[in-house]
């Protein structure tokens, strides 16, 4: 059996727009050439029910991610300010409109 | 973190059903199981293909050939979005095909038995697909995060294959009597072969625990194969065809049907590379790689030579 030792194409991770008005979503990633081969191998792979009107493809080397393992600490900052939200606050409930 | 603290960190997220993402810890042996499980069902996708593929050319009616080709691209979707969640683990998509290629990596048996006839396709969708949305289904809440996503994207989009499947053996199963014997015919060729898709039964699946326990399958083979037995029966009263099995019969006091005997020896033949199409399927999927070599060269060459050209330009 023959396997060709080259590289292969390079992964892509693919944002999808489901309608106009909504956040681009991750959708999955994919192998292409290039960019271009990559938004056309998108169309076919994830959008083949009019899932989407508009794609984004990055390259996924280019992903900066951060660490699951160091989670405790990036968002340890936010772990003690349930002021932020607003059933923090005790009000009378013949308030209204608020 | 020790390895025992990663390892119960683990182990708590696992019983906590929170998904486990590719950049978490996880166990070695989580990682194999995946790997193996997932290439293993993204390879059953790819080779699914080949059955139906025989057919598109002599589908009987144009709106029976969009359906039959949409459904064989769903496929080879379906197998993307699965390399896809493998390769989050850390494994190449050339070493999966070079498994796949080399026997190393298996793929459902069920593919290895040749379409014989138009009622085929009917037979396919209907009890193929079928037991596939059984085994499936659960695995969108299976405990790691990508082949969670990617089945619930496969469940979606896979039941219009089983009801276009359904549909044709409708239509056969309604026609002349010649229709209504390539009908019946075709559910005595797939009946089994589709029984012995839920693997084997759970007294003799080594894997099966240590999969229930990550929460990575959801049900055992036993239960997921009675489940589409108990469904299946039903469905082909409304077909008004008859199961090949002379041993089935309702149990009241289960409240499931009893079937016959499973032919085993049959299914780890197949397994083994002894089925009907074993051969041809790989070798169909091997020239298929080999014969589209040079388009991947050239679609990289031809990127490269854009890439410098633009480089060129900028400088």
């Amino acid at each position: 059996m023959t396997t060709s030792n080259k590289a292969e194409w390079p992964l892509w991770e693919v944002f999808i727009r489901s309608k106009a008005g909504l956040d681009h979503k991750h959708a999955g990633s994919l192998h292409a050439a290039d960019a271009e081969m990559a938004i056309e191998n998108a169309r076919d792979v994830y959008t083949r029910r009019m899932e989407g009107v508009s794609i984004w493809v990055v390259e996924s080397k280019y992903i900066h991610a951060s660490d699951p393992g160091e989670s405790e600490s990036l968002y340890d900052p936010a772990n003690d300010k349930v002021y932020r939200h607003p059933t923090f606050y005790n009000l009378p409930d013949e308030l209204k409109h608020m | 973190m020790t390895v025992h603290s990663f390892e119960q960190h683990f182990e708590d997220k696992i019983d906590n059903e929170i998904s486990i993402e590719p950049r978490d810890w996880m166990p070695d042996d989580y990682r194999k199981t995946l790997i193996r499980q997932i290439s293993q069902h993204a390879h059953s996708e790819i080779v699914g293909m080949l059955p139906e593929g025989n057919w598109i050319t002599r589908a009987p009616s144009l709106r029976r050939k969009a359906v039959l080709l949409a459904k064989v691209q769903d496929e080879g979707g379906h197998g993307l979005y699965l390399y896809s969640a493998a390769e989050t683990l850390g494994i190449s998509r050339d070493e999966m095909l070079e498994q796949l290629h080399s026997g190393k990596a298996k793929y459902s048996s069920i593919f290895n038995y040749p379409s014989l006839t138009w009622a085929d396709m009917g037979a396919i969708g209907w009890l193929v697909d079928g037991a596939a949305i059984m085994n499936q289904v659960p695995l969108c809440r299976t405990s790691y995060g990508p082949y969670a996503r990617a089945m619930v994207r496969v469940c979606k989009e896979e039941s219009f294959h089983q009801r276009q499947g359904f549909e044709i053996m409708l239509t056969l199963s309604k026609g002349t009597e010649v229709q209504k014997k390539l009908a019946q015919d075709a559910l005595n060729r797939w009946w089994w072969p589709s029984i012995m898709m839920f693997g084997p039964s759970d007294d003799n699946s080594p894997n099966t625990e240590k999969s229930m326990r990550w929460r990575i399958k959801r049900f055992t083979n036993d239960e997921l194969r009675q489940k589409f037995i108990d469904v299946t029966v039903e469905q082909t009263k409304i077909l008004g065809l008859e199961v090949p099995d002379k041993d089935l019969k309702w149990n009241e006091e289960r409240g499931h049907y009893d079937f016959g005997k499973i032919n085993w020896d049959e299914f780890w033949n197949v397994v083994k590379g002894n089925g009907p199409c074993n051969k041809q399927r790989l070798e169909t999927r091997k020239k298929a790689w080999e014969d589209g070599a040079w388009v991947r060269d050239a679609a990289m060459a031809h990127a490269e030579k854009r890439k410098n050209k633009k480089a060129a330009k900028a400088a």
